[in-house]
């Protein structure tokens, strides 16, 4: 196990290595001076573009430009955006907590919602169960975009319930503000969720050992929950993970949406303006943490199913 | 008596191939097939059948409901929807095809130089998808807006290269189980060249696998274009498309007039959920095949 999850974390590592080079080689690609948003298209006297460039590390050979990002981004600093003259630390610590708030309200929504009609479709067979198919196949057809438009317009604009944009202040009002972004941002996740608990958990129902333990005269809810959901749990514990992980990038579509002042709907906005350094700052933390939650996913996977750490060796 | 235990046998070896040119779909699947052709149709001529300029509008009629010779009235520059719609229907459906096609080739060179080479090369390319897998595929496209400019095609091709890794891990693993069926190793001893083999043996067997996934990556494809020209990083306003279409009814959506947004949002689940229902079911109909 211990030899697993160290051979994980190389990977991680390796990979994030190899993502952060991507992310600051496509931006030094791009084509046009990082200093023409600065000047304005103004012809600078040399001494000052001189200047200028030794400040941001212009003059300096591509690997060592890489470097010094690198190594100052490993020490937690991102940078400084040069049109906005601020560290792009400032401008990420100002939006991160919108972020986080937002997918953490959406995971728990997955994980309620998904879960729990996935276990309900599998268990109570008949129409509860076609009930819980067709809300699942409407709301997998329905991307975040388009959820968050109807949703607008039902619960926002026609029903007035829910704001329809902005972020709030206060817990109620932010979980006021925050809930149709989250249910926009859920929709289809939610449908992917409660298909694969459905078949996991129906599969597990008609295995030998669930038989067995009913022949047995064993309690349904003790044969439900010790027989069936502990087998289940392996393979929905990965969806929620992959798909929890999806929504870190998907999250600027959301946030654009309902104008939340979060990193995805900033992103958007500097990769619109060209700022590089926020781009590759936002681009990295969003990399990292899509990486780390499928690092943890798959330990936690391995964890409950000892088999995986055996197999990845003959593999 | 050994020739009638080896006549259905027989029988059924003949009638395979019958059975695989017209895969079975069901009412659904055949609903969703015509949906797609629709959809292709619109995206060939749609354009062409447009009754009103789809750019161009009339500032008078801004937010007007439907009326006559417009049946789903006006955007808020006064631009025919129903023209719009037409109009857009081919740059999200062959940017979408875009994506799809481009993702395949990729995925599937990728997967048929693993399994043909193994070793190292499988290990190299294996690693390479490792990292590939950390792009979501949006991120990926608004990087590419912020270096190449925000169009369709640095979104499309974005997107196809962060398709790509999902498409070689499914189809590796087909190719590899094809790989190790002993007809080839039989054609490889009798010298048959490895461009051969690989085009004409492996490749078509994993076909029926390649078009689920281009299929399925299709709807996939059609999502996050849409997204992207949403967020404004894809199809450049004023040109129609059915993700800016969206984004441009949002204003008029929230004072109360939803039906520039909503029609597009119809429009795009509409062959989506087509799309995404006969992957489904092609990719169910080919696993069954193969076991």
């Amino acid at each position: 196990m211990l030899q697993f999850i160290a051979k994980r974390l190389a990977m991680l590592v390796a990979t994030l290595l190899v993502a952060s080079f991507a992310i600051y080689g496509a931006l030094y690609l791009a084509p046009g001076s990082p200093i023409a948003a600065l000047t304005g298209g103004r012809t600078l006297p040399p001494e000052v573009m001189a200047q200028i460039e030794a400040r941001y590390h212009l003059n300096e050979p591509f690997l060592t430009r890489y470097w010094l990002w690198l190594t100052a981004a490993v020490h937690g600093d991102l940078g400084e955006s040069i049109p906005l003259h601020e560290s792009v630390n400032t401008l990420i610590a100002q939006r991160i907590g919108t972020t986080l708030q937002l997918v953490f309200f959406t995971s728990i929504l997955i994980i309620i919602f998904g879960v729990g009609l996935g276990i309900l479709g599998a268990l109570g067979r008949g129409s509860v169960d076609t009930g819980v198919l067709f809300a699942s196949t409407v709301s997998a057809a329905l991307p975040a975009f388009a959820a968050a438009v109807i949703l607008q317009f039902i619960f926002g604009v026609t029903l007035g319930w829910f704001p329809v944009i902005g972020t709030g202040e206060g817990f109620v009002d932010t979980v006021k503000h925050l809930t149709l972004p989250a249910l926009a941002l859920a929709a289809t996740s939610v449908a992917l969720v409660t298909r694969v608990t459905r078949t996991a958990v129906r599969e597990e129902l008609d295995k030998e050992h669930v038989q067995t333990a009913v022949s047995r005269g064993l309690p349904w809810s003790d044969v439900v929950r010790r027989h069936v959901l502990r087998n289940a749990a392996i393979p929905i514990t990965t969806i929620v993970g992959i798909t929890i992980a999806s929504l870190i990038a998907l999250s600027a579509v959301v946030e654009t949406a309902f104008g939340l002042n979060g990193l995805g709907a900033y992103l958007v906005q500097a990769a619109q303006n060209k700022d590089f350094a926020v781009v590759q700052g936002i681009s990295l933390v969003l990399v990292v943490a899509f990486v780390i939650t499928n690092v943890v996913v798959d330990i936690a996977y391995a964890l409950l199913d000892p088999r995986v750490s055996l197999g990845s060796r003959a593999q | 008596m050994s020739i009638e235990i080896l006549d259905p046998v027989a029988d059924v070896i003949e009638h395979a191939p019958a059975n695989r040119r017209l895969p079975k779909l069901g009412f659904l699947g055949w609903l969703s097939v015509a949906v797609i052709a629709i959809a292709l149709f619109l995206a060939i001529f749609g354009p062409m059948l447009a009754p009103h300029d789809p750019v161009i509008g009339d500032l008078s009629f801004s937010d007007v409901g439907p009326v006559a010779g417009h049946p789903l009235g006006f955007d808020y520059q006064g631009r025919d929807v129903l023209s719009r719609l037409l109009a857009g229907a081919r740059t999200t459906i062959f940017g979408a095809g875009f994506v799809a096609i481009v993702a395949i080739f990729i995925g599937t060179s990728l997967a048929l130089l693993s399994a043909w080479f193994g070793g190292k090369t499988d290990t190299f390319l294996s690693a390479t998808l490792d990292v590939l897998f950390a792009f979501p595929g949006i991120l990926l496209a608004v990087v590419a807006a912020a270096v190449f400019g925000a169009s369709l095609f640095s979104a499309a091709l974005a997107l196809a290269i962060a398709y790509s890794p999902y498409v070689a891990r499914v189809l590796r693993g087909a190719a590899l189980k094809e790989r190790a069926m002993t007809y080839i190793s039989a054609l490889e001893v009798q010298g048959f060249g490895a461009w051969r083999l690989t085009l004409r043996h492996l490749l078509p067997n994993i076909s029926a696998l390649i078009v689920a996934q281009g299929t399925i990556l299709f709807g996939f494809a059609m999502v996050d274009l849409a997204a992207i020209s949403f967020l404004g990083l894809g199809v450049q306003a004023p040109n129609a498309d059915w993700g800016v279409m969206v984004s441009d009814g949002k204003t008029s959506l929230l004072l109360g007039y939803p039906l520039v947004s909503l029609s597009a949002v119809f429009c795009i689940v509409a062959v989506v959920a087509a799309v995404s229902f006969l992957g489904d079911r092609l990719e169910s109909n080919s696993k069954g095949g193969n076991r």
